[in-house]
């Protein structure tokens, strides 16, 4: 089938397979290779991405689904050579360990600081609890999202 | 993993999908949120030669109260259920409910109506909808037909379904006055299935006595069960220390478990009276105005 989608704000057409799953869409055709896969069984979020705007578990959705949507990936959060400010919190506040999580976490992450620009630390969790760290480092990830959210709120308010 | 090779087919309005479920009969499964079909065809338990999308069919996602029914479209995603505020402030049986299917990820895609109609003992809207006394909507080529959720479940993932029908919309009945309704679900971690759950919805009459009263319970054995001695124990009392253990007792009875990783059968069925007594506890507080 083919298949016209934008992926951060870049338009694709692509011919696949229904069978495709989006991620294998993401790292394989695109070469995309921010995007990890985890457990593949719909339980690490690893494979996060912005599916208009949402987030989803890209080993869970066939990349026919897609079309003529937006996907955005963790490729997508860096702008014109700048880390975005939740990247910068996860260096500054060692959000990661391994790193294996860490492009599910900014994802989820980034898509509920859209939605909830103050938040306590029950809503963060209550955020990530679909996105597993086997460093169990779940502490400054919380940190670190509480600390973007502080940035990014100093800069509306800048 | 990859899954076995199907033919897809997006339908753009319910009289095609229909017509397409029809003509493709058992060979067709329906893809709606896809979060317990896409890892069922991956690990190659389910291998559908065809999948019928319905997320391109309009007018399938809402959440509004009409006609004296919460009328919940079979496509609503749960995460828009989570963020309903009409369901945050008059339903708090479901709104408990919803923030524990899944995770918040497999939430934004999962939707009520593929929670229900994947007939999964395990999923934790069927009992909320039977306590809660919903009816479900098919919509199949010959017109749509109404079903109590007390007739659907007709075995593990097996409903009342038939091959060429949508679940189109869920109706609960608008509550009464002095109603209230709890969840509560022991899960291992966020995302696993219940180890056991117990939903609970009660109405209390002006005189202080149970009017109304629907407990089910999920996981605990080989389809959703309404837990009908327990609720028939509460009804027409004063919901008591005395009654709630009674009904709790009746409950644990109604559950038919079997022994897996989550734990033995006479753990499970303990565990169904103490969440039993908390979920009803709950539900009467709310009834009373409490959170």
């Amino acid at each position: 089938m083919r298949i016209r989608l934008s992926v951060n704000g870049e338009k694709h057409e692509v011919d696949v397979e229904p069978r495709l799953l989006l991620v294998h869409l993401i790292r394989e055709e695109l070469r995309l290779t921010g995007t990890h896969i985890g457990c593949d069984t719909t339980h690490c979020g690893a494979c996060t991405v912005l599916l208009d705007g949402r987030p989803v578990k890209s080993c869970t959705v066939f990349a026919v689904q897609a079309r003529e949507r937006e996907i955005m990936t963790v490729e997508g959060l860096e702008q014109n050579g700048k880390l975005h400010p939740l990247q910068d919190a996860f260096i500054a506040e060692h959000g990661l360990q391994c790193g294996y999580c860490t492009p599910g976490m900014l994802m989820t992450g980034y898509a509920f600081l859209g939605r909830n620009t103050a938040p306590d630390e029950d809503e963060i969790r209550h955020a990530i609890s679909g996105n597993l760290c086997r460093c169990t480092g779940y502490v400054n990830i919380v940190k670190a999202i509480a600390a973007a959210a502080a940035a990014l709120r100093q800069r509306g308010a800048a | 993993m990859i899954p076995a090779a199907f033919e897809y087919h997006s339908p753009s309005s319910l009289g095609e999908a229909t017509a397409l479920l029809a003509r493709l009969g058992e060979e067709a499964k329906i893809l709606s949120g896809g979060q317990s079909l896409i890892p069922l065809m991956k690990l190659r338990l389910a291998g559908p030669r065809h999948l019928v999308d319905i997320n391109g069919i309009p007018d399938l996602a809402y959440v509004r109260e009409a006609d004296g029914f919460l009328k919940i479209g079979g496509l609503t995603r749960e995460s828009d259920l989570e963020a309903s505020e009409l369901i945050r402030t008059r339903y708090p049986l479901l709104y408990d409910t919803t923030r524990v299917i899944a995770d918040p990820l497999v939430r934004n895609l999962a939707t009520v109506g593929g929670n229900l109609a994947h007939g999964d003992p395990a999923n934790d809207h069927p009992a909320a909808m039977l306590a809660l006394g919903a009816e479900v909507v098919a919509a199949g080529p010959r017109g749509e037909r109404r079903i109590p959720l007390t007739s659907f479940f007709t075995g593990p993932f097996a409903t009342a379904l038939t091959p060429d029908e949508i679940l189109v919309e869920i109706r609960v009945p608008v509550p009464a006055a002095r109603s209230g309704g709890a969840y509560v679900k022991l899960e291992r971690k966020v995302g696993d299935f219940a180890t056991a759950a117990v939903a609970a919805q009660v109405t209390v009459g002006a005189n202080g006595t149970c009017e109304r009263v629907g407990i089910a319970l999920t996981n605990v054995g080989l389809t959703p069960i309404k837990a009908d001695r327990a609720e028939a124990a509460l009804t027409g009392t004063r919901p008591d220390d005395a009654a709630i253990k009674r009904a709790a007792q009746l409950a644990a009875d109604a559950a038919q478990p079997t022994a897996d990783l989550r734990g033995p059968v006479e753990y499970k069925k303990d565990l169904v009276s103490v969440l039993t007594t908390r979920a009803v506890r709950r539900a009467l507080d709310r009834a009373g105005g409490g959170r």
